[in-house]
C-alpha cells in the first residue's frame, strides 16, 4: 500500500508538471463536445433549394412560399430552365430542387393527382434524405391545409421521435464522446506513459525493485482514471447545462459504466506499450489500432445495424460499442441497469480479460 | 556467507549462448569488478542475478536467496543503478529519494532522516529542489547511486556507473563506492575503464560468455605478467570470437 502510494505521488508529479498535456487532456474534451454540439449538427436549416416551374400556377407558388417561410427551407431562385437548375446545384447555390410540371395545377384540380419532382444533393447520403423526409413532410403539411373542406383522400402518417423528440444530435453523440475521449486519455495516456519509462531505462529500475507488476499497472492507472472521471463530470455538466442533453438515467450506473470502460481502455494501453518501442509508435498504435475503431465502429458515427457482416461482427470486439450502448440507454433513455445488464456483463468480461492479458504481457517483458 | 555465490550459471537464447557455465562468489563487502567486453555476456549474467532474467541452467545465490525461487527477496536486497542513471528526470533530487524510498517500504520517518543524512553527504543541499533533468551528468550520477543504495542493500549492482564523465567526477564517485563498501554494501561494479578495475578487491573478466580471469587485480597482473588489468584485459580479449553487438 505503501508503495501504490509512492507510486501514484510520483505519477500525479508526472502529469502535473505537464502541464501542457494536463491542460490538453482536461480541455480537450470541453472543446470537442462544444465543436460537435454547436458546429457539427446532423439538424438542417435554412436549406437553400431553387424552384423550376412550369406550370406557373398560383397553387405552385403558394407551396413555395410556404416552404419559403418554413424554418428549414430558404428559397434561393426560381430556375427558367432545367439547365439553370443544373448550374445552381454546380455553383453550390443550393442543395435541393423542385420541378413543377406544367400540367400541375390542372392535374390537382381535375385528377386530384399529381406529382412534383424533388432533386436533391446526395453528396451527403445522411443529409439528403434527411432533406427529402422534411420536404415531404412540409408538402404533406400543405396539401392537408389545401384539402382542409374537403375529406381527405389519403392516409395520414403519424411519426412520434421518442427519447429525443426534437432529434437533436447531441443525445446522440454526447455518450459516444465520453467514449472517445476516455479512450484517448486512459488508453494512449498510460501507453504513452509505460513506453516513456521504458525509453528513459526507469522501467529497468522498477522491474529490479520490489514492485509487483500490479502494483505498477494499478498506480500508472489511478492518476488517468482520476482525470477521466474529472472529464466524464466535465462533459455530463457541459452537455445537461450547455447543450441541453437530459440525464435521464441513474448517475451511480453512468459512473459505473464509465470506470469499467475505463479499465478497458487502461487494458488497451497497456497491451500497447507492451508492443510498442517508442512513444510515437505507441501514440500512433493508439489512434488508429483504439481509437479509429471505436470511432467508427462503436455506432458513433455510423449505425451499427447498417454495417455490412463482418465489420458487425469486429463490433462485438470493441469495448468502445457496448459501452457507448448502454450509456445512451442510460442517460437518453433514463434505463436502467436491468436493460442493459447484457452490455454492462460483456464490458465487465472483455475488462476482465483485457487487464489479465495486460497484467500477464507486463510480467513476461524483459 | 556470501553476498553473490554462482555456480556453473548458463544463459541460452535458442541456440546462441550468452553466459556459458560461470562459477564466481563474492564476499560481503567486497567491490566486485565484473570485467568483459560488449557483447561478452556482462549484461545477461547481471540480469539473472537481480532476478531480471531467469537462467537455463546453473546455480545461484544472492543475499543468501536462491535465483529461481526467490527473486522477490533477492529485489528487496539489492540495488541497481543502470548505465541511463535512470532518475525520473520531472521530479527532484529529494522526490527521487523520497519515490525509491517508499517503493522499498521505508516509513516515512526513516525517509526523511536518511534522505537529509544522505544529501549532506553528498553536498547536494542547493540541489535538492531542482528537477533531475536540470542537474550536470557527474551530479546525476552521484544522485543515481544515492537513490539505489538508499534502501541500505546488501548489494548493489552497478551497470558501467561512470559512462561518460571525467576523471574527477569519477574519481569521487569511487569514494562513494568505498564508503558504501566501508557501511557494510557489496557493490558488484561492471565497468570498461581499466583503471577502475584497480579500484576492485577482485576482477572477474569475460571473454564470449565465460569467466576467464578471476582473482584480486595484483593476483591477475602477475599471473598474466602484466603491467596493468587493462594489458590483462587486452590479452584476453584478443581471444574472443564473437563479434560486438
Amino acid at each position: 500500500m505503501k508503495q501504490f502510494l509512492s507510486f501514484v505521488r510520483k505519477e500525479f508529479y508526472h502529469i502535473t508538471r505537464d502541464t501542457l498535456t494536463l491542460v490538453i487532456m482536461l480541455i480537450l474534451p470541453v472543446i470537442l463536445l462544444l465543436i460537435l454540439g454547436f458546429a457539427v449538427s446532423t439538424e438542417l436549416k435554412n436549406t437553400s433549394f431553387v424552384v423550376l416551374d412550369e406550370s406557373k400556377s398560383t397553387l405552385s407558388r403558394k407551396l413555395v412560399e410556404k416552404l419559403n417561410g418554413n424554418a428549414y427551407f430558404t428559397l434561393e431562385s426560381y430556375a427558367h430552365t432545367a439547365k439553370d437548375v443544373d448550374k445552381a446545384f454546380r455553383r453550390g447555390e443550393c442543395k435541393l430542387a423542385l420541378i413543377f410540371p406544367s400540367q400541375f395545377a390542372n392535374d390537382v384540380v381535375h385528377t386530384g393527382n399529381s406529382s412534383i419532382q424533388i432533386i436533391v444533393d446526395a453528396s451527403d447520403p445522411n443529409e439528403a434524405s434527411t432533406l427529402v423526409n422534411y420536404m415531404q413532410l412540409a408538402i404533406m403539411q400543405f396539401q392537408r391545409e389545401q384539402n382542409v373542406n374537403m375529406t381527405p383522400r389519403f392516409i395520414d402518417t403519424e411519426v412520434k421521435m421518442l427519447y429525443n423528440p426534437q432529434m437533436v444530435s447531441a443525445y446522440n453523440f454526447v455518450p459516444g464522446l465520453i467514449g472517445m475521449i476516455m479512450m484517448l486519455i486512459c488508453a494512449m495516456m498510460t501507453s504513452v506513459s509505460i513506453v516513456r519509462e521504458n525509453e528513459t531505462g526507469t522501467m529497468e529500475i522498477l522491474l529490479v525493485s520490489p514492485l509487483r507488476p500490479v502494483t505498477i499497472i494499478l498506480s500508472k492507472a489511478a492518476p488517468y482514471l482520476v482525470i477521466s472521471i474529472l472529464n466524464v463530470i466535465s462533459i455530463l455538466v457541459l452537455s445537461y447545462f450547455v447543450l441541453d442533453v437530459p440525464v435521464a438515467g441513474s448517475l451511480v450506473l453512468i459512473m459505473s459504466l464509465s470506470i469499467v470502460f475505463t479499465f478497458s481502455a487502461l487494458a488497451l494501453g497497456l497491451l500497447i506499450s507492451s508492443i510498442t518501442k517508442t512513444q510515437q509508435t505507441a501514440m500512433l498504435a493508439s489512434t488508429v489500432g483504439l481509437m479509429l475503431p471505436s470511432m467508427l465502429l462503436s455506432g458513433l458515427i455510423f449505425p451499427i445495424e447498417s454495417m455490412p457482416a463482418i465489420l458487425r461482427v469486429i463490433s462485438f470486439i470493441i469495448p468502445a460499442r457496448w459501452f457507448i450502448e448502454a450509456l445512451r440507454d442510460v442517460m437518453i433513455k433514463g434505463l436502467g441497469l436491468e436493460s442493459i445488464w447484457m452490455q454492462f456483463s460483456i464490458l465487465l468480461l472483455m475488462t476482465f480479460i483485457l487487464l489479465a492479458a495486460s497484467i500477464k504481457k507486463f510480467k513476461n517483458r524483459l | 556467507m556470501k553476498a553473490i555465490d554462482v555456480k556453473e550459471l548458463t544463459k541460452r537464447f535458442g541456440s546462441f549462448t550468452a553466459v556459458d557455465r560461470i562459477t564466481f562468489d563474492v564476499d560481503q563487502g567486497e567491490i566486485f569488478g565484473f570485467l568483459g567486453a560488449n557483447g561478452a555476456g556482462k549484461t545477461t549474467a547481471m540480469r539473472m542475478l537481480c532476478g531480471l532474467l531467469n537462467p537455463t541452467s546453473g546455480q545461484g545465490k544472492v543475499a543468501g536467496f536462491d535465483i529461481y525461487r526467490d527473486t522477490e527477496k533477492i529485489k528487496r536486497n539489492i540495488g541497481y543503478m543502470s548505465q541511463k542513471f535512470s532518475l525520473y528526470e520531472d521530479l527532484t533530487t529529494a522526490e527521487n529519494l523520497e519515490l525509491f524510498g517508499g517503493i522499498y517500504g521505508m516509513s516515512r520517518k526513516e525517509i526523511n532522516e536518511k534522505s537529509g543524512k544522505v544529501i549532506a553527504e553528498l553536498g547536494l543541499q542547493t540541489e535538492k529542489d531542482m528537477l533531475a533533468a536540470s542537474l550536470p551528468l557527474g551530479i546525476k550520477q552521484k544522485v543515481s547511486f544515492a537513490v539505489s543504495t538508499f534502501h541500505t542493500p546488501r548489494i548493489v549492482f552497478l551497470d558501467e556507473p561512470t559512462g561518460g564523465v571525467d576523471p574527477i567526477a569519477r574519481r569521487t564517485f569511487w569514494e562513494m563506492i568505498y564508503r558504501a563498501a566501508d557501511r557494510g554494501i557489496t557493490a558488484f561494479v561492471t565497468t570498461h575503464y581499466m583503471d577502475e578495475a584497480e579500484y576492485c578487491n577482485r576482477v572477474s573478466i569475460m571473454v564470449d560468455g565465460r569467466i576467464e580471469a578471476l582473482g584480486s587485480p595484483a593476483q591477475l597482473k602477475s599471473k598474466y605478467k602484466a603491467a596493468s588489468i587493462g594489458d590483462v584485459f587486452q590479452s584476453l580479449a584478443r581471444q574472443a570470437k564473437r563479434v560486438e553487438s
